[in-house]
């Protein structure tokens, strides 16, 4: 059974169409010990089928212990969104811990068309802030299913 | 703002499935930013608000 409903598969597939680079979602996974990732696999898959340039890519924490350090990854369900920039991969450095439900599903979809292409909506103001950042830096936002 | 800085990555991260995580960084109300483990940003601020207290750290040289 879908996650979504018809109506808002279809308001989903009109916003993705805006997309105008494949953009491709790793998914970190582990087999024992993760109660979400089944469920996180089931919210991924919605979205392929709602744009050709959606991929899913699963990786397993366990198994494929090399690509999750080079993302940064030790936890799962755990997302990294990644896109295609000139035939290579590119990473936009945003992370999704634990299952994109609820309010998190908007947020994975904004991060999607991002890096789909769509321009940052940040001011200009914003930027040249973000322009001063000269050394790595992690931000962690907290929430809670709603 | 990862995005559009390489220096940054950023996680959302889901409070309730890593009580770890939000014991940790003393999460009692959500939406809770944390920076490098230092900066700590309560609740949802205007883009410039947030901005500028995420990164008070990295200043701008000027006049």
């Amino acid at each position: 059974m879908p996650l979504i409903s018809p109506s808002d598969q279809e308001r989903l597939r009109e916003s993705l169409a805006e997309m105008t680079r494949p953009v491709r979602l790793l998914f970190f996974t582990k087999t024992l010990d993760c109660d979400t990732c089944l469920q996180t696999r089931q919210i991924l898959d919605e979205l392929p089928p709602l744009s050709d340039l959606i991929a899913i890519e699963e990786v397993n924490l366990i198994l494929d212990g090399d690509t999750a350090k080079a993302y940064g990854i030790d936890r799962a369900p755990a997302i990294a969104i990644t896109y295609e920039d000139n035939g290579s991969v590119a990473d936009t450095r945003i992370r999704f811990l634990g299952a994109p439900a609820g309010y998190e599903f908007i947020s994975l979809v904004q991060a999607v068309l991002l890096a789909g292409g769509r321009p940052p909506q940040l001011s200009a103001e914003s930027r040249a802030r973000l322009a001063a950042v000269d050394r790595p830096v992690t931000m962690q936002v907290f929430t809670t299913p709603t | 703002m990862a995005f559009v800085s390489p220096n940054i990555t950023a996680f959302a991260v889901e409070a309730t499935e890593f009580p770890d995580l939000a014991r940790r960084y003393r999460v009692n109300g959500v939406p809770k930013t944390v920076v490098d483990d230092e900066v700590e940003i309560l609740g949802a601020l205007p883009e410039s608000a947030f901005v500028e207290q995420a990164l008070a750290r990295f200043p701008i040289d000027g006049p």
